[in-house]
């Protein structure tokens, strides 16, 4: 099977929907005769034309608030936020406009749209290209979230993304576009032309929306995480000799909450990892969640390992990104009934 | 260097616009300029829009004070035609009239009413087709009137009742109906104006032949979004209406605080080569000749227009607004383009079309259609009263398919 990097997966299945069906459409900033910064949509304006595939003006809302306008039409816009970063100025339209269009309308009117935009750190992108946030869109009644952590995930759950009848955010962990990245920064990284996971299937296949995959099996804690965390859950596990159980949620909203309850009821213990900053953050959800579900058999507080409170910095990234010490720390001592 | 500025030209100062008169004071108009009907020309539809800068200036007018139709934009509709409209604009204002009451009587939480802006919404629909779209704000309700969308669906959405086609989901006013051409209005102002543009390019993206109108009034012209409707408009050439609704008033804000130093509001489009025109907003027929020019630019492909309707809104924001504290009690009187209703009704009246007999009967007989619609719909419940949507319904429609947390949230609820 022929192996893709997350770019050339994503870039798939956009070429894949592209080629099915005549309604989706691409657009954003940089995307059309370039391909974009990231180049994921290379080459799909010299196959469907300028008018399927198209850059756009630097205007976030503008993106957005004409991609909700085509969806209503009957369209399928799947647009690229540049960096999630940036998305702040659509955020209105997203929030009060796209997620809602569904339920105030009755269904006169819908959104079947999808924004797609790389987040997350470790590529010394400061404080303007690296944030993670996915508890901005989690907290969005009428919204869903997707986080993939590989390459199938990522051309399986965006091809869901695409056909799904309402409006996604697809958040892609732009530090694992090329590979999976354990948190050691000093070490040379393995890229997905040497991982399982990068074997990308052709054509036209799904990983369905709210469905979380179990990573690794294991008996004496539950990982739950998504996106570049994944790979240093895994890290910070194997260094410790720890029997983690690790999910990947993939879809952060809708939630696979069966997944969770049946691992934790397992192992009776849970750690919450992810890059984004840690006050109501979405493993504030999570850990809420755990408890409210698995109270009696937890043998030890649900733990939360984040970014720190802070705004991403750029000198500092090594000491903001959560990256396996700190992950493996958190593992001991949820072990360890501390 | 001294740290507090240059000293070259002295101390700077902030300027902040303010309306020419306030309460208690004596409403002026003296510093708008009102061209005289017929003065205006009508340029082709497809010339340059460099060659036609001076329509965002202007005032096109078709109905002079003798209430003749004069002019390049005269003589486009016939005498039923125009009757048809008359009838149009009075429904909305006897609607209005019974929902604003109805509001007052506790039967519904909020009414916004079209007073002296009647004639933007009703004659700027009849240069519509089925299958064209508005993305409308809360004060084009002649969209639906004059398109014939029925007024009992209106009302059962305004009391929030059993038969509301939006399940109670949705503030009074807040309409939709794609059948109708009416998207779904927000309440966020100014989304819908990129969110029209988009809808537009997909139209031309699929080769179909459908355009769309987007609406926005003159305050919420300095929100982004507007900008961003009118660089993607005019990026693309998207075959949309770009409407403003200047009724000099955004809540308790007058006009000038979101214009700043630009002339009009219409100037905005041309640093985007979008042809902008000004329109007397009270005057049918100017409106009718105006959105008829703009639809067919857009319907040949020539790509947006920008149309600002000059009007004043006669009555107050919303139900939950009071004007006199912060306008001229008489100010709506003194308004020098009148009223919309007043106007057409003299000018079918010079021509022969209409009479005082007839509008007198006409009013009653509407009074009458519009009682009966209020009656049925109140037969099914108004916000406090009678049928109103489920508990139930509350969860439905968030997505096309319940996902599990809203699921156990409902049975949580136990509805």
């Amino acid at each position: 099977m022929p192996r893709k990097t997350m770019i050339e997966s994503i870039r798939d299945a956009m070429d894949t929907m592209m080629e099915r069906d005549e309604n989706v459409v691409v657009f954003g900033e940089d995307v059309g005769f370039f391909g974009g910064v990231f180049r994921c949509t290379q080459g799909l304006q010299a196959k469907y034309g300028k008018t399927r595939c198209f850059d756009a003006p630097i205007n976030e809302a503008g993106i957005v608030g004409a991609a909700i306008g085509m969806a209503s039409y009957g369209l399928k816009p799947c647009v690229e936020i540049q960096f999630a970063d940036y998305v702040y100025p659509a955020y209105d339209q997203i929030v009060s406009e796209a997620a809602r269009l569904r339920y105030r309308s009755n269904g006169d009117f819908t959104c079947p749209m999808v924004v797609r935009m790389p987040v997350g750190g470790g590529i010394f992108g400061g404080q303007t290209h690296s944030q993670s946030p996915e508890a901005l869109f989690t907290h969005v009644s009428g919204l869903k979230v997707v986080v993939p952590s590989n390459p199938y995930d990522a051309k399986g759950l965006l091809i869901a993304a695409i056909e799904d009848p309402d409006p996604v955010i697809f958040l892609e962990p732009k530090r694992i576009y090329n590979g999976p990245f354990d948190g050691h920064h000093d070490r040379p990284v393995t890229p997905w032309s040497k991982h399982d996971l990068g074997e990308v299937p052709d054509g036209h296949y799904t990983v369905p929306l709210g469905k979380a995959i179990k990573r690794r099996e294991g008996s004496q804690l539950t990982i739950l995480t998504y996106g570049t965390m994944v790979y240093v859950a895994e890290a910070a596990a194997a260094e410790h000799n720890i029997d983690a159980e690790i999910i990947d949620l993939r879809t952060l909203l809708p939630l696979d909450l069966e997944t969770i309850i049946e691992s934790v009821s397992k192992t009776g213990r849970c750690v919450v990892v992810h890059e984004a900053t840690l006050t109501s953050g979405f493993g504030a959800e999570l850990a809420a969640l755990v408890q409210e579900h698995c109270f009696y058999k937890l043998e030890a507080p649900v733990a939360r390992v984040a970014g720190w409170d802070t705004p991403y910095p750029h000198a500092q990234e090594w000491d903001y990104f959560p990256g396996p010490s700190r992950v493996g720390r958190a593992l001991v001592e949820t072990l360890e009934g501390l | 260097m001294s740290d507090n500025g240059s000293v070259e030209f002295g101390p700077l100062s902030l300027h902040v616009p303010e309306p020419a008169v306030r309460p208690g004071g004596t409403p002026d108009f003296s510093n708008v300029t009102f061209p005289d009907a017929g003065s205006v020309r009508r340029p082709d539809v497809d010339t340059n829009p460099e060659d036609m800068r001076d329509l965002a200036f202007s005032i096109i007018r078709v109905l002079n004070p003798e209430g003749e139709a004069v002019g390049p934009w005269a003589n486009l509709l016939t005498d039923d035609q125009l009757v048809e409209g008359l009838r149009h604009m009075m429904t909305l204002r006897t609607f209005d009239a019974r929902m604003q009451i109805a509001q007052r009587q506790g039967k519904t939480s909020f009414y916004m009413q079209h007073l002296g802006e009647e004639a933007v919404s009703c004659a700027f629909r009849k240069a519509l087709v089925q299958g064209d779209m508005n993305f409308p704000t809360y004060r084009q309700a002649g969209l639906l009137i004059a398109g014939g969308y029925p007024m009992v669906e209106m009302m059962c959405q305004i009391y929030s009742n059993e038969r509301d086609p939006l399940k109670g989901r949705q503030l009074p006013i807040m309409y939709s109906s794609k059948e109708h051409g009416f998207f779904s209005i927000s309440g966020n102002l100014a989304t819908q104006y990129i969110q029209g543009v988009g809808w537009a390019m997909a139209s031309a993206i699929k080769k179909d032949s459908k355009i769309a109108a987007a609406w926005i009034g003159d305050g919420s012209t300095a929100e982004s979004d507007f900008h961003a409707a009118l660089v993607f408009a005019s990026t693309y050439k998207a075959p949309v209406v770009l409407n403003i609704v200047n009724n000099q008033w955004a809540i308790s804000t007058f006009q000038g605080i979101a214009r700043g130093g630009s002339g009009t509001f219409a100037a905005r489009g041309l640093g985007f080569g979008i042809p902008a025109l000004r329109v007397d907003g009270n005057d049918y027929l100017a409106v009718f000749a105006v959105a008829q020019w703009a639809t067919e630019r857009a319907r040949r492909n020539l790509g947006p227009t920008l149309v600002e309707y000059v009007t004043y809104r006669a009555g107050a924001h919303s139900t939950s607004d009071d004007p006199s504290a912060y306008r001229p009690k008489m100010e709506s009187e003194a308004w020098p383009l009148g009223d919309p209703i007043v106007r057409l009704k003299n000018h079918l009246i010079a021509r022969g079309a209409w009479s005082e007999e007839r509008h007198t009967q006409t009013e009653a007989e509407i009074l009458d259609t519009v009682i009966a619609a209020q009656k049925e719909a109140e037969s099914f419940g108004t916000l406090h009263a009678g049928g109103k949507p489920s508990a139930r319904d509350m969860f439905e429609g968030v997505y096309e398919q319940m996902p599990p947390h809203l699921r156990r949230q409902r049975q949580q609820a136990g509805v």
